[in-house]
């Protein structure tokens, strides 16, 4: 009994502790372990792009794919939003097309229109060959992508040089690639000499000069009709970073900041009221072991919104349903064991040895129970769409947790206070429903 | 023993229950929402009293879209559904609604109809595979106990089980939306896979009594009746499942009552889900398992 108390003691201790920290990192502005709120909650816009990779090798999709992401936070990062996200995410074979894509996560940004437009003007910058291939009698021209893209773009600046055609000094922009894109493009220019190299700018061919010769130094001049303005617009939007290969927002999502508070407010009112009635009805049926499981709830709770703040898990409507389904598995694990305390009291038994068996006669269901759900839950996660994720996570989290705890904290406390004879009071402490023990 | 006694009755009452809820769903249809189709969703909050929905319907037909549904939603803001819009049509409807109304737009979403298809195949899969999982994990844990019925036979009335146990919120869900023309999002997704879950757990204490008393009965050598052990385990497990969906009732009805309008329909179906696999489990599980047994004997 002894090993038993000192043992709740602790629990005991650490459960006010876990408790504390989930409150005091809450009421302290600026702490690091506040609740990340996902945008449905905390209000925020949420942009997702495809990326045409119609011209990427399949080899090189994930390297353009992280390319892009680059490029897009260093963009997000100019629009001054406090923690932005940029997630790729590439499509899994199961829908049958690979897809790529890439989640734009602006929190507290609800202007649609003006996120969309500063990231629209992030230029695409591809460097193609043309190749001329000839069918019977007509002569088509196909480019084909060179690997060399936006993203070994080091810094563009403007110029003006000599026109070869209006002899004036025309507005010029001078690509200057980073070392990697340096070999790459005196490789290109040295392999294909007298051919076309095309200058793509967001998907359409702005000049197509033919190598003359090997080009090294890593320095490329588009010379294209620009006015001055339009030089001077694309030498600043390539210098905040140009993308590999072409992107289109294909879908988008805005959640108002009073909506996001409302429902949190909501929520967490829903949450405690539920908490209280469930500990309410468990203390009314189980008396004693009730109030345990209500301590142990509470632990239990105080616990996972610890982890979930220490990961961090961004909650999300989905991710708080998987937590109430999480608790509701650690009530019933509880329900389970005194169901079974309780039929060996009727046997005569006293409460510790009832305790005793209780437990481990509910244990098989309690595992079988719990395995399930957590192999569902990482299937889930596994094959779920981000909303079906942010269930997931939780919820496998919230079952282990309650695996842990049902066997542990409900039992510690249970078996530092039972005594070994049924008398007395215990009598009706032990009992549940209308019936004495 | 009154279950194992009366089942024919249980499985008329559930027949009776799935029938209902097939025909929901078939004469309603469930109409899917804009994760599933890919469009546009816009939640409009009126400053000053919602105008008459006509109108909004007139202010928005300015911009070319198609069919367009406005709802009101709540008592102070409008839902309006159109196909996938672009950012330019879309701030073309926020500009029409406000000409002489002050609005305030809660939330915007709009799907593309390729990521639309792909959650739909995602769900489905994921359906699947954990279905697929379950039957297996039964098959495994249950492997000691393969009289009168087999391991997997367990796993496969689980299944069978589970399927019901989705079909009936789902037909609520269907004439929900008939009524108040919610349709089905990602959350009702969610909603489904925490009922698998609930309802899996449920089914899978009362199999485990019969387990442990198969064990008991085979340890003592009695000779019992199946449906005599059924019935016990049933009645033994009885308190347990009502108390668990007790609970979860009593959370789900704080979150109906004070929660979010937008967990709300997510509660309902599962206040639904719950009642119904409780009571499925309790009156279904095992007696399903009766006529198997006597199937395999023969």
């Amino acid at each position: 009994m002894t090993k038993y108390r000192v043992l709740a003691a602790l629990a005991l201790v650490v459960g006010f502790l876990l408790a504390y920290f989930v409150w005091s990192t809450q009421t302290i502005s600026g702490s690091s372990y506040r609740f990340k709120l996902g945008l449905d909650l905390a209000g925020g816009t949420e942009l997702v792009y495809t990326a045409d990779m119609s011209n990427t090798p399949s080899g090189e999709r994930s390297d353009a794919l992280s390319a892009l992401q680059g490029v897009i936070e260093r963009r997000v990062n100019l629009f001054g939003v406090a923690e932005p996200l940029v997630q790729t995410e590439e499509a899994s074979a199961l829908s049958g097309t690979t897809e790529d894509r890439l989640i734009v996560d602006l929190p507290g940004v609800t202007d649609i229109k003006a996120a969309v437009a500063a990231l629209g003007e992030t230029p695409t910058l591809e460097f193609k060959l043309a190749t001329t291939t000839t069918v019977g009698t007509t002569t088509s021209v196909k480019f084909v992508s060179t690997g060399l893209d936006g993203r070994y773009l080091a810094s563009a600046t403007l110029g003006f040089g000599s026109g070869a055609t209006a002899g004036l000094s025309a507005p010029q922009v001078i690509l200057n690639f980073d070392s990697d894109g340096a070999k790459l493009f005196e490789k290109i220019t040295t392999e294909n000499v007298g051919k076309q190299l095309a200058i793509f700018l967001d998907g359409q061919p702005i000049s197509e000069p033919v190598i003359q010769e090997p080009i090294p130094g890593g320095q490329a001049t588009i010379t294209g009709q620009f006015t001055a303005a339009a030089a001077r617009d694309l030498v600043r939007n390539l210098n905040f970073g140009a993308l590999p290969v072409p992107i289109a927002l294909e879908s988008s999502s805005a959640v108002g900041p009073s909506l996001g508070a409302a429902a949190i407010s909501a929520g967490v009112i829903a949450g405690a009221i539920g908490f209280l009635i469930v500990a309410l009805f468990m203390v009314l049926w189980y008396r004693l072991p009730g109030v345990i499981a209500a301590l142990a709830l509470a632990e239990y709770l105080a616990f996972m919104l610890a982890v979930i703040k220490v990961i961090p898990v961004t909650l999300t409507a989905s991710g708080i349903a998987g937590l109430i389904i999480s608790v509701g598995m650690a009530v019933d694990a509880n329900v389970l064991i005194f169901e079974r305390t309780k039929e060996e009291l009727r046997d005569g038994k006293g409460p510790r040895e009832a305790v005793h068996i209780g437990f481990s006669r509910a244990w098989p269901a309690i595992r079988d129970g719990h395995l399930t759900m957590i192999i569902s839950g990482v299937i889930l996660f596994w094959l779920g769409t981000s909303i079906v994720q942010g269930f997931a996570l939780v919820f496998v989290l919230g079952v282990l947790a309650s695996f842990i705890s049902a066997v542990t904290l409900s039992r510690v406390f249970l078996l530092a206070i039972v005594p070994e004879k049924n008398e007395g009071p215990w009598h009706f402490l032990m009992g549940s429903g209308g019936r004495n023990s | 023993m009154y279950i194992i006694n009366h089942r024919g009755l249980f499985f008329w009452i559930t027949g009776l229950i799935l029938a209902a809820a097939i025909g929901a769903i078939a004469f309603w249809g469930l109409p899917l929402g804009i994760d599933f189709t890919g469009g546009s969703l816009i939640q409009v909050k009126y400053a000053n009293g919602v105008p008459p929905l006509a109108t909004i319907q007139q202010q928005i037909a300015v911009v070319p879209l198609g069919a367009v549904s406005v709802r009101s939603s709540g008592t102070d803001a409008v839902t309006i559904r159109t196909r996938n819009m672009t950012e330019t049509e879309h701030q073309a409807i926020l500009a029409s609604i406000s000409q002489n109304a002050s609005t305030t737009e809660l939330a915007y979403t709009s799907v593309g109809p390729a990521l639309g298809s792909q959650f739909t195949s995602k769900a489905i899969w994921a359906i699947l595979a954990v279905v697929f999982v379950i039957v297996l994990y039964i098959a495994f844990a249950f492997r000691k106990v393969s009289k009168p019925v087999p391991s997997w036979g367990y796993g496969l009335i689980v299944v069978a089980m589970l399927a019901i146990d989705l079909i009936v919120p789902a037909g609520f869900f269907a004439a929900l939306c008939h009524f108040t023309g919610s349709q089905v999002d990602s959350l009702f997704i969610v909603a489904l896979l925490a009922l698998l879950g609930y309802c899996v757990n449920d089914v899978i204490v009362i199999f485990d009594r019969i387990r442990e008393n198969l064990a008991k009965n085979e340890r003592e050598n009695m000779k019992e009746p199946f449906e005599t052990t059924i019935g016990k385990s049933i009645n033994e497990t009885m308190t347990r499942s009502i108390n668990t969906a007790l609970t979860v009732v009593l959370a789900l009805l704080s979150l109906i009552y004070l929660g979010a309008p937008a967990t709300k329909d997510f509660a309902l179906v599962m206040l639904v889900g719950v009642v119904a696999g409780t009571f499925s489990s309790i009156s279904r599980s095992a007696p399903l398992l009766i006529p198997i047994a006597k199937w395999f004997k023969k």
